[in-house]
């Protein structure tokens, strides 16, 4: 027996109840605020087309906006390559170097960000060998010998390490165990140090840089250098820190700048020593090295101490006979010296000035025979060049007057140009200062000898620069018609691409399209013969990101005759769809507007299905996730305007080609739902033949659509949704049909459900889905053709089979809410109607049968409830009866009609049961009393008062 | 000049003792080289060492000490044995000049008397006066050489240079460059080997031995033509002292400038070098 009531009155009682009562108004997950009061009366009924029209209006996808930024797993990816990661495992030291670099400035480009370049590119295959003598210092001199040694000789030298213990000679080394042994050393040096060793430490730390005397398998001897400088500098620092750590008089440390007078007289004393012994060193490099390494330890004896021991040191180097190790040296030495006092600019111009002295030595015939005995070409061997003098020029060139860096360009250009030269003064000089004098440096590279250094590296180093400063304005296309002249012309593909992909950068910065075209031409013109490509796919990918992150404009990008040919290829899957991935991340990052732009539509639609398309069964979920969202992100930016047709033609094709990506079918059947929606607002709500047949369409792209979903909640959602579509539009049928598929799926929906990868129960969902699907029901009109309220009772029919969770009260919570909904249904005029649509109330205006139906089948629901409620009788399940007891009498006192005899006796037992074991909360049970009392004053609920009389309240004690 | 310090003795009970004394002692020691000599003249013959120092105080008079750490200090002026002259402190093959300092502490008659040997080091005081600096220019050439058996076997070379002085601080490096002007073959290492030469007189003569001290490197592989290398070695502490003449013995040093050519061809020049310190 449902009370009658007047929603309007109500609600505006509600609104000044709500005040106090809105306790849903600081929840800020929760979308309803005003209906949340009214739980109590009635069941949600807002919350329907809220969830679902929230996801289809946003622009912008969170998940893809997650990756316009940097990405933390890309870093990750990054710094994970094997080579780095092997020896950078000493992060204390790279702290250092930052820390210690920052005295010199954060634009000095320090040398941990170097080492990890140089590890990478400068590496072998050949075998390599340690020589470790580490009983006596007077051991045989270094006999490496050729680092590809026969077996036999292997044999020798076990023999020999036999008989003499303390030398240990390990050769057929790999890269990487050569690596793996450098950092035992490492290890080794600082056990020693820790356990006092320090006579052993030195010795270690001497027969390493012993090391870098030894240039057999010369492509390593970069990489050898980083590896050992690093053993060294831990050293250096050790020592410093031991020193300084004498120097801690009364606990008072020293502070950063301290004079030598404030040191104490035994660390005077023991930094002497390390001198005396470094000074003692019988071989010329380890005693080069060691002594650098502790050059800071200068500090402690005198205030000039450095600035007189660099120069010493630099003029030392002079007495290195190979040119290779000597300007390795020269580098440590800038380095160290740029840690220790950058202030000291002289020493490292004459370094510089010391090896353009020396330079000549690289064609004699020392270094000649040396690179025929280890078969390395002379361009290769100039190479291995770059990373020393580059950083002995970075060096000087940081903050360096103009007038210097024109002077090392003269000097360099005495030397006839040299390649070499000309190449590290770009890499390493201001990119202002070389774009500024572009000409000029396209000039002395045409004038370079062909022999030596490869031009193709010049002509990149030169578009390295250009890409980060401009030159000037009128210089600007000469440049790149001189340039591209040459780069044009290069044979191998390989030193071909490296030139274009930088080339590329400056084109798009400073030309129009026209240029662009010309040069993604010529790249596919070098790139196709021989499928030249397939050895380039990096530089061809980072030629496309800098395409797009100039041109992003897409009309533009798509104009540019030449841009899809080129993407043609990326012919390896992998790449061409991380390639597909950055231009569809570029769009959604840069376009503002939705489109219809057939040029555009095509090409990004071409892209999609290529993303599309590389899904397969061993595809991640999470890339299928990130392909999805980009997708959509493309499907929600393409609009027609008003001609809907030519949509819903569109988002069929895209339903065809992307049939593999669900959240791309649930994207388009919101977009077509928004557009069934769109229709109505612009027919305003009357459809004309046409839209109506046209709004049927979009109902049926979706009704077809959604059974291709594999998720039940998706789809369960999704039809009620379309169907609430398909009922505002005023197609009953259909939205009939809807819900039906909706009751049918629900006895499929499955125990547990994955939320975000893990497994939970489905219950909680299915709940908030009931309800919702209940609430809408209440406006859905019954078919001519079936029973009274036939949905209603389809569902509650599904819902007595569905096997539910033993412990839960799911199902009793529902059968209350279906109560709220029947005595909703019962009113003269519903709560909420759906424009345009007659619903029960208006088809059966109140007929006394269709009540009593209602009335049936409240009987039925209330007699599942009870004996439920029977069925929690035992000693464990009292709470949960207390509560459900509790949730029905509220349910009762707020839609039942307790002038009913029957009701208001069940109502008074309901209270009873809920105290009756003591769970009831006392709290609760009160404020539920003065609610009673408070309706009782007024006049329609009088009969509230003789009931407030039978409700007794049991006190807790 | 005064030698202090303190004696430290460290107990756990009270510790009976009949005093404690410290003792200097300082002597020149002598040994003749097998070499020059013959191996059993070296054994019998060696040369009484000269003592130049040698005295001893009394620190505490005998008595017990308390538990735990005690610490005396002491002074203890330097005292020369006659008219005898107080060398550095220097540790040769042949000769050997050291300085201790000896704690006893006498015990009664059921434990060991205890002792501790502490060799202190002697610096003599600067010279007064100025050094007066001796550069020296050499020029090696194959025609320079002595001592070559087949002088049409040698490659050509030019090695010139300098020293900057051969009298030197003994606290200051050695100092100088060297400049390969030209050489046909290349040139594997350049070495300062630093040398020096005791003498020790006896009655049948002298004996004069000549034994390495060490060996810089200052050129590791064929270095640059025409390009000054430096030369620069730091004196070692210990095993150099100021150039020594005495009646009896003598400390001398010599550098020598190797430089091994490729073909294992080993030119060595010899400078003598006189040290002092000032």
């Amino acid at each position: 027996h449902a009370r009658s009531r007047s929603y309007v009155s109500e609600f505006e009682v509600c609104k000044l109840e709500s005040v106090p009562l809105d306790f849903g108004d600081y929840h800020p997950l929760k979308p309803i605020t005003v209906t949340e009061s009214k739980t109590k009366k009635m069941s949600r009924k807002g919350s329907t087309s809220s969830t679902s029209s929230s996801s289809s209006s946003s622009i912008m996808d969170p998940l893809s906006s997650v990756l316009d930024g940097t990405d933390p797993l890309s870093l990750f990816a990054a710094a994970a390559d094997p080579v780095t990661t092997a020896a950078a495992t000493d992060g204390t030291r790279k702290k250092r170097d930052r820390d210690d670099n920052s005295a010199v400035g954060s634009d000095f480009e320090p040398w941990s960000s170097k080492r990890g370049e140089i590890l990478a590119r400068y590496t072998t295959t050949e075998k390599l060998s340690i020589n470790l003598y580490m009983g006596s210092e007077k051991g045989k001199a270094t006999t490496t010998g050729s680092a590809v040694s026969e077996k036999v000789r292997t044999r020798l030298e076990e023999l020999d390490d036999l008989e003499e213990g303390s030398q240990k000679e390990l050769l057929n080394l790999t890269q990487q165990d050569y690596m793996n042994r450098i950092e035992e050393l490492n290890q080794s040096l600082k056990d020693a140090w820790s356990s006092d060793q320090k006579v052993k430490a030195l010795k270690i730390v001497i027969q390493c840089s012993k090391l870098l005397s030894d240039a057999t398998v010369i492509q390593f001897y970069p990489s050898k250098f980083v590896l050992i400088t690093d053993i060294l500098d831990t050293f250096g620092k050790l020592v410093y820190e031991r020193i300084l750590s004498m120097c801690v008089d009364n606990r008072v440390t020293l502070p950063d700048n301290f004079s030598p007078e404030s040191v104490n007289d035994t660390a005077k004393e023991t930094c002497l020593n390390w001198f005396f012994k470094i000074a003692s060193i019988r071989e010329l490099i380890p005693r080069f090295y060691v002594e650098a390494a502790i050059l800071k330890c200068n500090k402690f004896l005198s205030k000039t101490g450095i600035s007189e021991c660099l120069p010493r040191l630099t003029s030392m180097i002079r007495g290195i006979g190979d040119p290779l190790v000597a300007v390795y040296a020269r580098a440590y030495l800038c380095r160290v010296g740029m840690e220790v006092a950058p202030q000291l600019k002289e020493s490292l111009n004459k370094n510089f000035f010391d090896f353009l002295l020396t330079f000549k030595q690289i064609h004699g015939d020392t270094v000649q025979n040396q690179l025929v005995v280890q078969c390395v070409e002379i361009p290769l061997y100039l190479t291995l060049y770059s990373p020393a003098i580059d950083w002995i020029l970075q060096c000087i060139a940081y903050r360096a007057p103009e007038v210097l860096l024109t002077e090392m360009m003269e000097r360099c250009k005495k030397l006839g140009n040299n390649a070499l030269l000309l190449n590290s003064v770009m890499s390493a000089f201001r990119a202002e200062f070389i774009a500024t004098r572009s000409m000029d440096f396209i000039g002395m590279i045409k004038e370079c000898d062909e022999s030596g250094f490869p031009k193709h590296l010049l002509f990149r180093s030169l578009g390295l620069n250009l890409a980060l400063a401009d030159p000037p304005e009128n210089d600007r296309l000469q440049i790149l018609n001189e340039a591209w002249k040459v780069i044009t012309k290069l044979k191998n593909p390989q030193d071909y691409i490296n030139c274009a992909e930088v080339w590329v950068e400056y084109t798009c910065r400073h030309f129009t399209k026209r240029e662009v075209n010309t040069v993604l031409a010529d790249v596919i013109k070098h790139m196709t013969p021989d499928r030249a490509f397939e050895d380039a796919y990096p530089q061809l990918q980072s030629i496309i990101q800098k395409v797009i992150t100039y041109i992003f404009d897409f009309s533009l990008l798509f104009s540019v005759e030449k841009f899809l040919p080129f993407l043609d290829m990326f012919q390896k899957e992998s790449v061409r769809v991380e390639v597909c991935k950055c231009i569809m991340e570029s769009f959604i990052k840069h376009q503002q507007e939705s489109t219809k732009d057939p040029v555009i539509l095509n090409a990004l639609l071409h892209i999609c299905k290529t993303m599309h398309d590389s899904v397969n069964a061993l595809t991640l979920e999470d890339e299928k996730r990130m392909l999805a969202a980009l997708i959509n992100g493309f499907i929600k930016m393409v609009s027609f305007g008003r001609d809907f047709e030519q949509q819903l033609s569109f988002y069929v094709e895209a339903r065809s080609m992307f049939c593999n990506l669900e959240p791309v079918l649930v994207q388009l059947i919101h977009s077509v739902n928004q557009l069934a929606m769109e229709t109505r607002k612009v027919m305003k709500g009357n459809h004309s033949r046409k839209t109506a047949a046209f709004v049927r369409a979009c109902v049926a792209f979706c009704f077809i659509t959604i059974p291709s979903l594999s998720s039940i909640f998706t789809r369960l959602n999704l039809y009620l949704h379309s169907g609430q579509v398909a009922l505002a539009n005023q197609c009953l049928s259909q939205a009939d049909a809807f819900f039906k598929a909706a009751v049918s799926l629900v006895p499929e929906v499955p125990k547990m459900i994955s939320v975000d990868g893990k497994m939970r129960p489905s219950d909680a969902f299915l709940l908030e889905f009931l309800c919702n699907f209940f609430s809408t029901l209440l406006v859905v009109p019954d078919h001519p053709e079936q029973g009274v309220l036939f949905l209603v009772r389809g569902l509650l029919n599904v819902i007595q089979d569905y096997t539910w969770e033993d412990n839960s009260d799911d199902k009793v919570r529902i059968y209350t809410n279906v109560l709220h909904l029947l005595s909703a249904m019962t009113q003269e005029a519903y709560i909420y109607h759906v424009d345009k649509v007659d619903s029960n109330d208006t088809l059966y205006g109140g007929d006394s049968k269709f009540l009593a139906e209602i009335n049936k089948l409240c009987e039925t629901v209330i007699a599942q409830i009870l004996d439920h409620l029977k069925t929690l009788g035992k000693e464990e399940t009292l709470k949960r009866q207390s509560q459900l007891a509790l949730y029905f009498f509220n349910t009762i006192l707020a839609h039942g009609d307790l002038r009913n005899n029957k009701l208001n006796q069940l109502s008074v037992n309901l209270w009873n049961l809920a105290q009756k074991h003591g769970f009831a909360d006392t709290k609760t049970m009160v404020k539920t009393l003065e609610y009673i009392k408070r309706r009782s004053e007024q006049p329609e609920t009088s009969h509230f008062t003789d009931l407030a009389l039978r409700l007794p309240l049991q006190s807790r004690t | 000049e005064v030698l202090s310090g303190v004696v430290v003795i460290t107990s756990k009970d009270t510790v009976q003792h009949q005093g404690i004394s410290l003792t200097m002692e300082g002597s020149v020691n002598l040994q003749l080289s097998a070499k020059s000599v013959g191996v059993f003249e070296a054994f019998y013959n060696s040369v009484k060492p000269i003592q130049i120092i040698n005295s001893t105080i009394e620190m505490i008079k005998p008595g017990k000490l308390p538990s735990g750490k005690t610490e005396i200090p002491f002074e203890f002026p330097l005292h020369m044995k006659g008219n005898k002259v107080l060398y550095e402190t220097y540790h040769g093959v042949f000769v050997n000049i050291q300085y201790t300092l000896r704690c006893d502490m006498r015990r009664p008659l059921l434990a060991k008397d205890l002792t501790k040997t502490c060799e202190f080091i002697v610096h003599s005081l600067s010279q007064k006066g100025k050094l007066t600096p001796s550069p020296v220019d050499f020029t090696i050439t194959p025609e320079t050489l002595q001592n070559v058996k087949e002088r049409a076997s040698l490659p050509k070379f030019l090695i010139r240079g300098h020293l900057s002085s051969t009298n030197c601080i003994i606290t200051q490096p050695l100092t100088g460059e060297l400049v390969v002007e030209n050489a046909e073959a290349a040139v594997k290492s350049i070495e300062l080997q630093l040398v020096r030469v005791e003498t020790c007189g006896c009655a049948e003569g002298y004996a004069r031995d000549a034994t390495e001290i060490q060996n810089i490197q200052i050129a590791d592989g064929d270095v640059c033509r025409g390009l000054p290398i430096p030369i620069y070695m730091v004196f070692p502490r210990l095993f150099t002292c100021p150039t020594l003449e005495t009646t009896n013995f003598k400390v001398e040093f010599e550098v020598n400038i190797v430089v091994v050519l490729h073909d294992d061809h080993l030119i060595t020049e010899n400078f003598p070098l006189k040290l002092c310190r000032m």
